[in-house]
Parts: structure tokens; C-alpha cells; sequence
């Protein structure tokens, strides 16, 4: 019954989001749209886009009660959950599906729309109506995907006994966000998805656009940073091989909205303080979501291998494909025919913060090309002429490198330039000394590590280059405001310079902290393998680790061979005792490795526990020695800290006073055009 | 003119990649096709499963068309295409040669014991070397082999009824004359 | 009694391996090879089975005083070039290995132009915030 009620709950949702949004996609096609009550219009687009949401939520509801109460005789729960797993984590199952995920896709799209719904009173009548149709017309795609080729509600008779279970990879705490923060930021691209297409529509682009549009990309962005990193972090504490970026199909298919989302919140800076890049950042909007709908499609069809993706059905495959092609094909379309309109806008220099944030989207998309080159040349390959190959972390590494090695300098340099004209002599001569520092810096503390390796000498130097210039730019943005007179103590000041200010010298440290932290741990990570016996001990770096020994053990859902290592540093002093498991899920009989890890500032240590060796002939079995692995990441911390950076650096940007404005200004305007006609 | 190739571009750049996706969604990416067919199959001298040290070697099958299958008593997906080899057996038409691949050979004797035996031969290669050379990648596995001793054919996964139509039986039409 | 375990001889052995196998430079080859049967992983990070025969495979090619890029050769004239994760520079791979720095290319050139076509255009002074919601009044008029 509840499962029918579920089903029913996204019919209706589907229901609702179709005839809505086409109605009105029909009666604002044209751009003066007479006729039509707008604000009628945008009541019941409103009310449509709470409502859908509250069905949507409701239906996921549904299905989480269906998980948590194991009702077998739901396919899905059958598939994805058994009666041992953990009370969280059957919770978590109901998106640890194909179909499950998707509705959460679902969810977060009416979810994002009724947030515009809600935060776009002030928005102009016409531009909020075409927004949440655009919104609402997604959904009923989304939704009758969901419905028709994925329905998470379908019923299993007769009813079995007992699920399959919960892939274990997936029990573990990150894996339960990383999904929805995920899902946050690809949904979240669609809202500045059809804030774009909803101005091409209108064949006019005011100079507010890019201002609506910025809180709502970087948001997406944000989460999208979180997503990642959180994945990210899984893997390493997950697959056991101290591992976190794979260059995996799936990885890339997240990895290449966020570049272009990065491109994206640079170029909407640009468009709303100069009102230039326009057309650009139209096209980098659709791009943005475009890539959010590739990824699922590489991760739901089947048409790439990865260790991600889910059960294939190359029929999915198709349908997923048929509605990127419609959605982005339209769009594009839309964006070829009234591109013109939209202008040049304002001018600027060869030298100068717009050509630099210019420079940062180049790159961008230059790595966002790369990527997506390398994902797919296997395919094209064997389509074209039917050669099997691969492309993997030679190829990615090679190339991504020393393309968005050099924004880290640009990006050092980027905001000491003045808007639309500077000087690169003026802007270059003060950073010549810190350069040369930084330089000297990392070389010594390349050499004092080891043999001298220059990327790694390139990779610090952009880091400290990077924060220096952040960080001496901001305090010479408070020092400027009290010589104006402006002496109010350090918080004013601060205040003064805005969020989005602050948001950038966040996010920018972040990305510093994320090149010193990478370039540190790829050039001198290093892993033992060894086999070692109850009471041996060995000296890795300035840590010592003593091997106490294994003994058998069990969770709610599996057995467990658990370790019990000892870490010390330096003489004597135990620090951390290391329990790395083995553990084997009774459901499907999968092992799985849970390594050990001491987290530090400046290196991880980390331990994998491998298979027993068997006893030689006369040993005791409690003697045996077990192959381990043990890894030292320093700097490895930084990469998980830096990301978190950014992300709270986007975040920050949303409290903008900017972004408050206007309701404010709507009636100030009012005035100031009714005293100065002549300014018409 | 810039302009007009930036506004083209991306749906071009759509259109194609819509083309490539439809075309790989048919595809099985996981299938890797053999890259010794048509060039010789690989030596090797392994001992035979039958008592006694008799060696089996591809040299001593040349002249006429012969199949090997790779197989296990570990290997469920062996257990289905298991009929249909003694299909092919009872046709006797070819040689049917077994490569018991990472296998002990007291599992493998049980295993044909309680199925049926259909090859000729059975060789057993106890720690996969011979299944590299082969670039085997899994299990079952089945190759088809002319007379020159040039693989022309690889079969991954279980054989199926028209593996033998389809693969075998020209060949041996072409031997015929 | 804790004893200091630094052999590597004992791991190689541990893992089947010749001793004296010089396991860095079996982790780089293993690391640019790919597993056939797993989903997307190395020969060094899979324990699959085919995997762990593969390593062995590479631990005795190199035991036999064999180049790495004669190792790697032997991988593909058996399972092709599938097998090699970093694409070799060949003709039909050009445009892989190529394309990113043709997009910066392109990019800078694009950059160049649409820097030039604006200096034909009237400047836009940037507006205040009054100005700035002066223009946007006017245009909820419009609609």
C-alpha cells in the first residue's frame, strides 16, 4: 500500500510539473507576452513548485519508511538492504540505488525549485515566471524518467524472505552524504541553468542577470565542492590502497561541471560588475548543467566502465540520452539564435581583471576539454574504428597539471588589477620580491627532503605565491579603508568589504592550501609492503609501529578480522593505536577493507590489513604473520582542509549584502526614475 | 566569424557526442575482443590431464582445424556452455583440446566425472602462464584454431548454439577443399 | 623481544614474488597497466586473480633483465592496448594527446579577438547602485 501510495505521490508531482509548465512555456513563449497575468501567473507557478515538492518529499519519505521497515516485497528494498544492516544505513539504501538515487535527484530539483520560488518575490514579474516554468518543465522530464524507466516503487512478487543487502562499500558514513551534497550542486546548476535560458528567452539581458544568478551558482558550486570532496575522502579511508583521485570515468563525470562551475561564478563576477562576458556566461550556464546531465548519463547507462556505475541498462541509456540531447539541444539552439541580442558590453584591456578572469575561464575549459577528451576517446576510438584502449592517470596527470598549474599564478596576480584597464608592470613589480621569496622557499624545502624535483618546486611556489597575494591584497583592502578615513575598528572594515570579497580570500587560500597539500603528497607519499609478525615492529619515517596482533570480531552485519596496531613517535610514546579490519558482510560474502588511519596536520599514516600467511610447519596460528601495508601521506590533510575551504568560501559569498538589495532598491528605483525622466 | 563558430560549435560538439553515445550504448564495454586472431597460436607444452606424462602441444594438431576451450572447476558460467561442448563433441568433427586454467587436477577429474568429458585432450595449466600467452581474461574462454595453426577465432564467455555455425563450420568447409 | 622488520624480502616472498624483486619499480609498471577483469583499476591496486598473475608475470619479466618498455609490450601483444592506462603517442592517439593544448590555443585566440572587437565599441561607464537600480526599475516597466 505505501509503495502504491508513493508511486502515486510522483504521478502526481509528474502531473502537476507537466501541465503547469508547459501551460505556461506555451503562453510566455513570445517575449512581450500579452495577455497574460503575470502575477497570477507566478502565483500558481509558485504554488505548483511547493506543492511538487511536498509530493516528491513525501514519496521519498515513503520510501525511506519502506527501507527502514525491510518490506521486502519492494523490489528496491529487496535489491539494496537485508534485516542486519544498520538502522542508518537502511536509511541511506534508499539512495543506494540507481532508482533511489534518482528520486533523490528528483527531490533535490523540486527542492531547488521551490527555493527560487520562495527567494524570487523581488525578481522582475515576467523573468520569475519564465524561470520556475523553465524549473518546472525539468522536473517533468526528470520525473517521467523516474517513473518510466526507473520507478523505485516496483514490487517484487512474491515477496523474498530476506534482501540481497546494502553493497558494503557503500556502509559508511560518508557514503550517506556524499550522495545527496552531490546531487545538491548537479541539481543546483539547473537554477542557473534556466535563469539563463529564461533571459535567452527574453531576448534581453538586464544588467541585474548575472547579480540573481551569482548566489545561486555559487551555492550549486559549493555543494558540488563538498560532493567531491567527500567522495574523495571515502575512497581513501574505503579501498584500502591510501588512494583518492582515480581520474575514474564517474569521478570525471563530476569533475567536469565543476570546472566548468568555476568558470561559470569567475565569468558571472565579470558579467555583473561590467556587464562584458555576457554571451560567454550565458553559454557557460547551459554548459554547467548540460555537464551535470552528461554525468549522469556516462554513470546510469553502461556506456563507460568504472567502479562507480550502476547496474546498466542500455535502454536507460537511451532515454537519459534522448533528454540530454532535448534539453541541451534546445537551449542551445535558443542560445545560436539570440546570442546577438544579448551585446558585446562593456570594454576592456589586454591587461586587466576581466581579461584574467577571461584567462581563468580559458583554462578552465581548457582542463574541462582535457577531461573530457580523456574520458571518452575510449569510446570514440572503438566507435570509430573498433580498437580497444584506455586512458587513465598517466594521461590525466600529464595534462591537467600544466594547465591549471599556471591559474594558480594568474590568480595570485588577478586581483591587484584594476577593472578594465591596467598595468601588468604595476601590478607585476610588487609581487617580483615575494615571487623570488617563494621561489627560494620551496627550493630549499624541496632539497632539505630530498633530491630537487621541479614540479614540485613549481607546485609550492604557486601555493605560496597564491596565499601571499590573497592574503596581502585583503590587508591592503583594510588598510586602504582606514587611511580613507574610515577608521572604524577590524570588523567594520571587514564588513565594509563585503561578503563576496571575503568568500573569494577564503576559496583562493583554499585552492593554495590544495596545491601545496598535492604537490606534498604526490612527490613524497611512500608505502611499505611488508609481512609482519605479532610483536615486530618497523620504523616508518619518525613513527614506529608495532604490530599487537589480530583477533576475530563482528559488527552488526559482519565478521571481522581486526587488527591492533601500535603507532609511536619518537621514543616510546604511543600516539594512536591503529585497528585496521577485514571484514566480511555474511549477506553477500564481500570483504571489504577498513584501513587505519592517523590523521595529522602535517601526514597520515595510514595501515591496510592484508591476508594471513600461512604458518610455516611447527608455528602456531596466533603466530602467523600478515601481509600489511603502511603509507605515509604528508600534506595530506591539507587537500581534504583546502576543499572545505572553498567550499566555505562559496558559501560565504551568499551572505552578500548585494544579494539582499533588492527589495530595497525596487521602490528607490521607482523614485529616481520618476524624479529624472530625462534619464530614459 | 569567431563569433558564429562559438555560437555553432557547442551544438555540433552535441551533436557528435550524441552520435559516438548512441553507437557505444550498443556496445558491451566490459568485451575485449582477442588481438591474436589471425596470427599463430602461441607454443606451449603442458602436461596432460590423463595419467602418464603425455604433453600436449598445439604443434601436434596442426593440419587440421581444432577448438580449445578454457575452463574450471571453479567456473560457473563452464557449467552452462557444458552441454553444448558435448554437442560439438559428439559431432566429432574437431578436436576438442580443454585447458584446465588454475585448476587442481584432482577438481578438474571430479568435475568432468560428474558432467561428461568432451575433448580429445586436456591440458593442465596450473598457474595461468599459458592462459597470458593466450590473453585470457577469464573463464570460459574458447578459441578456434586452423589447420595452419592461426587463431581465427575467440570466443568470450560461454559458447552458444551458433558458435559452431557461425565460427567453425566455414573453416572447415575451406579445409575441405 | 620487538624485531625490526625492514626486509623487503619478506614481503616479496610473502607475495609470491622472487626475492630481491625491486618492488618501486614493480609498483610504476603495475600502476600504468590495467586490470582486465576488474572495473576501471591497476594491476597494482586489483587483487583479482588475474591481476596478482599479472604481477607475478611483471616480477619475473623483470627478473629476466627486461625493459619496462619491453614489459609493457608483452602486456599488449597479448591482451592489446586496452591493457596500457597511459595511451602511447601514436598517430591514431595524436589528437588525445594534443587536443588540450590546441583548446589553450584556441582559447588565447578567441581571447585575443574578443578583446579587439571590444575596442571598437563604445565604452560602458559601470554604473552605481543607484544607476544600477534605475536600469532595472525601467526594465519591470518594460515588461
Amino acid at each position: 500500500m505505501i509503495a502504491e501510495i508513493g508511486q502515486l505521490l510522483l504521478s502526481l508531482a509528474f502531473a502537476a510539473s507537466l501541465v503547469i509548465g508547459l501551460q505556461h512555456l506555451w503562453g510566455l513563449r513570445r517575449v512581450a507576452a500579452p495577455g497574460v497575468d503575470l502575477a497570477a501567473a507566478n502565483r500558481i507557478l509558485g504554488t505548483t513548485a511547493f506543492l511538487t515538492f511536498v509530493l516528491v518529499a513525501a514519496s521519498f519519505g515513503l520510501l525511506a519508511t519502506l527501507f527502514m521497515g525491510s518490506d521486502f516485497s519492494v523490489l528496491n528494498v529487496a535489491e539494496n538492504s537485508n534485516t542486519l544492516l544498520p538502522l542508518q544505513y537502511k536509511f541511506a539504501a534508499t539512495w543506494g540505488s540507481h532508482e533511489g538515487s534518482f528520486l533523490l535527484w528528483n527531490l533535490m530539483l523540486c527542492g531547488w525549485t521551490a527555493a527560487v520560488a520562495l527567494a524570487s518575490n523581488a525578481l522582475a514579474a515576467g523573468y520569475r515566471a519564465r524561470v520556475l516554468t523553465l524549473l518546472l518543465v525539468l522536473q517533468a522530464f526528470f520525473l517521467l524518467f523516474l517513473l518510466s524507466s526507473s520507478n523505485p516503487f516496483e514490487r517484487l512478487l512474491p515477496a523474498v524472505a530476506e534482501g540481497r543487502d546494502l553493497n558494503p562499500l557503500l556502509q559508511d558514513p560518508f557514503m550517506v552524504i556524499h550522495p545527496p551534497m552531490l546531487y545538491m550542486g548537479y541539481v543546483g546548476f539547473a537554477v542557473a541553468f534556466a535563469f539563463a535560458v529564461a533571459a535567452l528567452m527574453e531576448g534581453r539581458l538586464d544588467p541585474t542577470w548575472a547579480r540573481w544568478s551569482r548566489p545561486w551558482a555559487n551555492a550549486a558550486w559549493s555543494f558540488l565542492t563538498i560532493g567531491i570532496l567527500l567522495g574523495s575522502w571515502w575512497a581513501y579511508r574505503e579501498l584500502g590502497w591510501g588512494g583518492w583521485w582515480f581520474w575514474d570515468p564517474v569521478e570525471n563525470a563530476s569533475l567536469m561541471p565543476w570546472l566548468a562551475g568555476t568558470a561559470l561564478i569567475h565569468s558571472l563576477a565579470v558579467t555583473d560588475k561590467r556587464d562584458a562576458l555576457k554571451s560567454w556566461t550565458i553559454l557557460l550556464s547551459l554548459v554547467a548543467f548540460a555537464l551535470s546531465l552528461l554525468g549522469t548519463f556516462l554513470v546510469r547507462s553502461g556506456v563507460l566502465t568504472s567502479v562507480h556505475a550502476f547496474a546498466t541498462d542500455p535502454k536507460r541509456g537511451i532515454f537519459i540520452l534522448s533528454m540530454l540531447m532535448l534539453i541541451v539541444g534546445a537551449s542551445l539552439v535558443l542560445y545560436a539564435l539570440r546570442t546577438r541580442d544579448i551585446g558585446l558590453g562593456g570594454r576592456f584591456g589586454k591587461v586587466s581583471r576581466e581579461s584574467f578572469l577571461l584567462a581563468n575561464n580559458v583554462l578552465m575549459s581548457a582542463a574541462l576539454g582535457a577531461v573530457m577528451l580523456g574520458t571518452l576517446y575510449p569510446l570514440f576510438a572503438e566507435v570509430l574504428s573498433g580498437r580497444k584502449m584506455s586512458v587513465g592517470p598517466p594521461y590525466f596527470e600529464a595534462v591537467f597539471v600544466p594547465l591549471l598549474l599556471p591559474a594558480a599564478y594568474l590568480m595570485a596576480v588577478a586581483p591587484n588589477l584594476r577593472w578594465k584597464e591596467s598595468t601588468l608592470p604595476a601590478v607585476l613589480r610588487p609581487m617580483l620580491l615575494p615571487t623570488l621569496a617563494a621561489l627560494l622557499l620551496a627550493t630549499a624545502a624541496v632539497l632539505w627532503l630530498g633530491p630537487f624535483k621541479w614540479l614540485t618546486v613549481l607546485g609550492l611556489t604557486g601555493a605560496l605565491i597564491l596565499a601571499w597575494g590573497t592574503a596581502d591584497h585583503a590587508r591592503r583592502q583594510l588598510a586602504k579603508l582606514s587611511t580613507n578615513g574610515d577608521s572604524g575598528s577590524l570588523g567594520a572594515r571587514a564588513g565594509k568589504l563585503g561578503a563576496s570579497y571575503w568568500g573569494m580570500v577564503i576559496a583562493h587560500l583554499g585552492v593554495a592550501a590544495f596545491v601545496a597539500g598535492v604537490s606534498m603528497v604526490k612527490s613524497y607519499e611512500f608505502e611499505r609492503d611488508l609481512v609482519m609478525k605479532p610483536a615486530e615492529t618497523v620504523q616508518v619515517g619518525s613513527n614506529r609501529i608495532t604490530f599487537i596482533g589480530v583477533d576475530q570480531g563482528s559488527g552488526p552485519n559482519y565478521v571481522t578480522q581486526h587488527g591492533v596496531f601500535e603507532l609511536t613517535e619518537g621514543e616510546g610514546k604511543v600516539i594512536y593505536l591503529m585497528e585496521p579490519q577485514k571484514r566480511m558482510y555474511q549477506a553477500g560474502r564481500q570483504v571489504m577493507t577498513e584501513a587505519a588511519i592517523d590523521y595529522g596536520m602535517f601526514r597520515d599514516v595510514y595501515v591496510s590489513l592484508g591476508e594471513p600467511v600461512e604458518p610455516k610447519p611447527g608455528e602456531a596460528a596466533s603466530d602467523q604473520g600478515w601481509s600489511v601495508r603502511i603509507y605515509v601521506k604528508p600534506f595530506m590533510a591539507w587537500v581534504w582542509i583546502a576543499c572545505l575551504m572553498m567550499a566555505i568560501g562559496g558559501g560565504t559569498t551568499l551572505f552578500d549584502r548585494r544579494y539582499r538589495l533588492r527589495r530595497a532598491a525596487a521602490p528607490a528605483a521607482d523614485a529616481a526614475s520618476a524624479s529624472s525622466p530625462a534619464q530614459a | 566569424m569567431g563569433g558564429r563558430l562559438r555560437i555553432i560549435l557547442p551544438l555540433l560538439v552535441l551533436i557528435a557526442l550524441a552520435v559516438v553515445f548512441v553507437i557505444g550504448l550498443q556496445h558491451d564495454p566490459r568485451k575485449l575482443p582477442s588481438v591474436l586472431v589471425d596470427k599463430p597460436a602461441p607454443a606451449f607444452s603442458l602436461p596432460a590431464l590423463s595419467e602418464g606424462q603425455t604433453v600436449v602441444t598445439p604443434d601436434a594438431l596442426k593440419g587440421k582445424v581444432w577448438l580449445m576451450n578454457v575452463f574450471a572447476s571453479w567456473c560457473g558460467a563452464c557449467v552452462a556452455e557444458h552441454p553444448l561442448l558435448l554437442a560439438i563433441a559428439a559431432k566429432n568433427a574437431v578436436p576438442l583440446v580443454g585447458l584446465a586454467y588454475k585448476d587442481e587436477p584432482a577438481d578438474t577429474r571430479e568435475w568432468l566425472a560428474q558432467r561428461g568429458n568432451p575433448y580429445t585432450q586436456i591440458a593442465i595449466d596450473r598457474n595461468g602462464l599459458v592462459g597470458i600467452d593466450y590473453g585470457v581474461y577469464g573463464v570460459p574462454e574458447t578459441f578456434v584454431i586452423d589447420g595452419a595453426g592461426v587463431i581465427r577465432y575467440k570466443q568470450v564467455g560461454p559458447v552458444d548454439e551458433a558458435f559452431f555455425t557461425e565460427h567453425v563450420a566455414p573453416l572447415l568447409a575451406q579445409e575441405a577443399h | 623481544m620487538a624485531t625490526d622488520v625492514t626486509s623487503s624480502d619478506t614481503a616479496a616472498a610473502a607475495n609470491g614474488l622472487p626475492p630481491g624483486t625491486d618492488l618501486v619499480r614493480l609498483k610504476d609498471i603495475a600502476s600504468d597497466l590495467r586490470c582486465l577483469v576488474c572495473q576501471n583499476q591497476t594491476i597494482a591496486d586489483s587483487n583479482a586473480g588475474l591481476a596478482v598473475d599479472l604481477r607475478n608475470q611483471v616480477a619475473k619479466l623483470m627478473s629476466q633483465g627486461k625493459t619496462d618498455t619491453e614489459i609493457k609490450q608483452y602486456m599488449v601483444d597479448r591482451y592489446g592496448e586496452f591493457v596500457l592506462y597511459d595511451p602511447p603517442f601514436s598517430v591514431s592517439n595524436a589528437l588525445l594527446w594534443v587536443g588540450p593544448f590546441i583548446l589553450v590555443v584556441a582559447g588565447v585566440w578567441i581571447t585575443r579577438r574578443m578583446i579587439a572587437a571590444r575596442a571598437q565599441v563604445p565604452d560602458v561607464p559601470e554604473l552605481s547602485e543607484a544607476q544600477r537600480a534605475a536600469v532595472e526599475a525601467r526594465y519591470r516597466q518594460g515588461q
